[in-house]
């Protein structure tokens, strides 16, 4: 099983590498991938370097490029497919049909993984995929239970890789406009969900903090309490006279229970989320998963998870609050 | 332009789904998309009513499509794809891309639906080669997309399928594996009782000052108001949509469909009815009023 993990920058790619990752992935400073905020993303020299650094240590590179180009920027994003390809990337992660046309066919040994933001959720979803493009691995939505998952693994014609870490999007992926409502700016059109030029935090006398989304009050914290992520999904609202996360708490997938039934089902990867997040995360979070998943190859019988691997992560979710989110039926 | 009936997305009780369907065979409607597209586990009514209703609709000169879930997640939902492809002489309105696939497989004629996301020509083209039809556009598509859309297709000598908005109702935002209903009411998905029966309009939620935001319709979010593009007609047939989307809502959906026809016959274009949005079709964010 690979450790996928993620890399906003250089640092965070040699933080991810030194710690154990099996492939980093990581996108282009533009709306090519699905984590365009400022200041993030790999310019050319870094990216040369970071590619030199992961593969002189026997690590993949993979491109996120999972973003959904219209009818003009198709151009922009075809480049960037072309730039992956250039600078000797592993991989390209895509969900844009149009996109994996283009790169099968231009790059035909430039691997495809289709993008969880292709929210291919069936054996059947996976097949068009793979027969239209070849794809070589497809990352799964985080919508699936346990079983659902160990059931796809058998009837998928392509390697799958799933969820192990990180932020939630309690939506399909690819198919949320929440955004997109509030803003107009999309995770599929422009790489971002809630983007920051819109989001407006204000202190208040009684030392309570209040955030909005271009003018929508998402929530409303008490002086000291812990705040979510700024996204309409993790906000509180209020439906039938009862305020509440009605939508989602804020809260981080955690996995690392069901770690040997994954390994059993035949999941070929599993991938942290977080590439927004400091190398210090990135480098806690893939020094736990790398040990995790060595000692359960070393000896699977054995195998417990332990309490200083669920400390690390937990320190480092969202409201330092975990769940098995999906994977755990009663979460739905 | 011709006006279609999208597909149900509120579960309501038997009864009033079929009242629905025999008062709608009046209304002046070219298409109608029938079959549950929000949540498997709606079964007030089975294949065999969906077929019953789709022949009343045949037989009233309509073009009949059966809309297929937006996410399909287990194989039963396959199986009962599978089984609507296989009937033969059938539209399927693709909402995931597993549809587009059972369709490719049984050679079944498609609709793109909404929630597949095409937003370039590469992307519309290879679905056309798999059997599409009509594209509805996603409900991010505003003017701008459409007229590069056309740009893209001209420049590439090429036809585009039939193009049908969004034009009335609310606006499919977002699907989860989560029931939002169910969380709601504080009960678990797997014994969520289909109290969603209880709120054939959807249940409101409104932030914490009291502005109605969204509304919970199930493992659906749509908008909180109408989207109504009657004003837009003109605007609309210039930039070749073809087919104009009429969602059945729980109240005022005959007087739309009306509405909209009296423009089609060449009365003059009515202002937005009140408290509705114009969706995202000039270009600003979906709930956001017209200027």
């Amino acid at each position: 099983m690979l450790l996928v993990c993620p890399a906003g920058n250089l640092p965070g790619l040699i933080a991810a590498v030194d710690a154990g990752a099996d492939a980093v992935y990581l996108g282009f400073r533009d709306q090519t991938n699905a984590r365009a905020f400022a200041g993030l993303n790999f310019g050319d020299a870094d990216l040369r370097a970071g590619v030199a650094y992961a593969q002189a240590r026997g690590r993949k590179v993979y491109v996120a490029l999972n973003t959904y180009p219209g009818p003009s920027r198709i151009a922009q994003w075809q480049g960037a497919v072309d730039r992956a390809a250039e600078f000797g990337a592993d991989a390209i992660i895509a969900a844009d049909a149009g996109l994996l046309a283009y790169a099968a066919r231009t790059h035909p040994r430039l691997d495809r993984h289709l993008s969880v933001q292709g929210s291919a959720t069936t054996q059947a979803a996976l097949s068009w995929y793979h027969e239209h493009f070849g794809i070589s691995r497809a990352v799964l939505p985080r919508v699936l239970s346990v079983q659902q998952v160990e059931r796809i693994c058998e009837q998928s014609p392509v390697p799958l890789e799933v969820f192990a870490f990180g932020s939630l999007c309690i939506m399909v992926e690819g198919r949320c406009q929440l955004s997109s409502y509030v803003t107009g700016q999309s995770p599929n059109r422009h790489g971002v969900c809630s983007p920051a030029s819109f989001v407006r935090w204000e202190d208040h006398a009684d030392g309570s903090r209040t955030v909005r989304l271009n003018s929508v009050l998402l929530d409303v914290y008490a002086s000291g309490e812990a705040a979510g992520y700024p996204t309409v999904c993790k906000g509180r609202f209020v439906v039938g006279g009862e305020t509440f996360h009605a939508l989602e708490e804020p809260t981080s997938l955690n996995t690392l229970s069901l770690l040997p039934r994954l390994r059993s089902a035949g999941v070929a990867a599993l991938k942290i989320e977080g590439r927004q997040r400091s190398s210090a995360y990135i480098r806690t979070v893939t020094r736990v998963w790398r040990e995790a998943i060595d000692r359960l190859r070393q000896d699977a019988d054995r195998w417990r998870e332990l309490p200083e691997w669920n400390a690390a992560l937990s320190a480092h979710a969202e409201g330092h609050q975990t769940t098995l989110g999906p994977y755990h039926r009663s979460w739905h | 332009m011709r006006l279609t009936l999208g597909p149900l997305q509120y579960f309501w009780p038997r009864r009033q789904v079929l009242d629905f369907y025999a008062e709608s065979l009046d209304w002046p409607l070219d298409v109608v998309y029938l079959g549950e597209t929000v949540c498997s586990k709606r079964r007030e009514l089975n294949l065999r009513d969906w077929v019953g209703l789709a022949e009343q609709q045949t037989k009233a000169g309509r073009e009949v499509v059966l809309s297929s879930l937006a996410l399909i997640e287990a194989e039963s939902e396959l199986g009962a794809l599978r089984r609507l492809a296989g009937l033969g002489n059938v539209r399927i309105e693709a909402n995931d891309i597993s549809a587009v696939q059972v369709c490719r497989r049984h050679g079944v004629p498609f609709v793109g639906g909404p929630s597949l996301n095409v937003y370039n020509l590469e992307t519309l083209r290879l679905l056309q080669d798999d059997g599409l039809y009509r594209l509805v556009l996603n409900v991010e598509m505003g003017c701008e997309l459409v007229a590069e859309l056309r740009q893209a297709a001209a420049a590439a000598g090429c036809d585009l399928p039939e193009l049908e908005l969004i034009a009335w109702g609310r606006l499919p935002l977002s699907y989860s594996a989560r029931c939002f209903t169910a969380r709601a009411l504080d009960l678990a998905k797997d014994q969520c009782g289909f109290r969603c029966i209880e709120y054939p309009d959807g249940l409101p939620l409104s932030t914490r000052e009291g502005r109605h935001f969204l509304t919970i319709n199930g493992v659906q979010m749509q908008g909180a108001e109408n989207c109504d593009l009657l004003p837009e007609w003109t605007e609309l047939a210039a930039a070749g949509i073809g087919l104009l989307r009429l969602y059945p809502q729980q109240h005022g959906t005959a007087q739309a469909v009306r509405r909209f026809d009296a423009v089609r016959g060449g009365a003059a274009v009515p202002p937005r009815e009140p408290g509705c949005t114009a969706g995202y079709w000039s270009g600003l964010p979906g709930m956001q009023p017209p200027p």
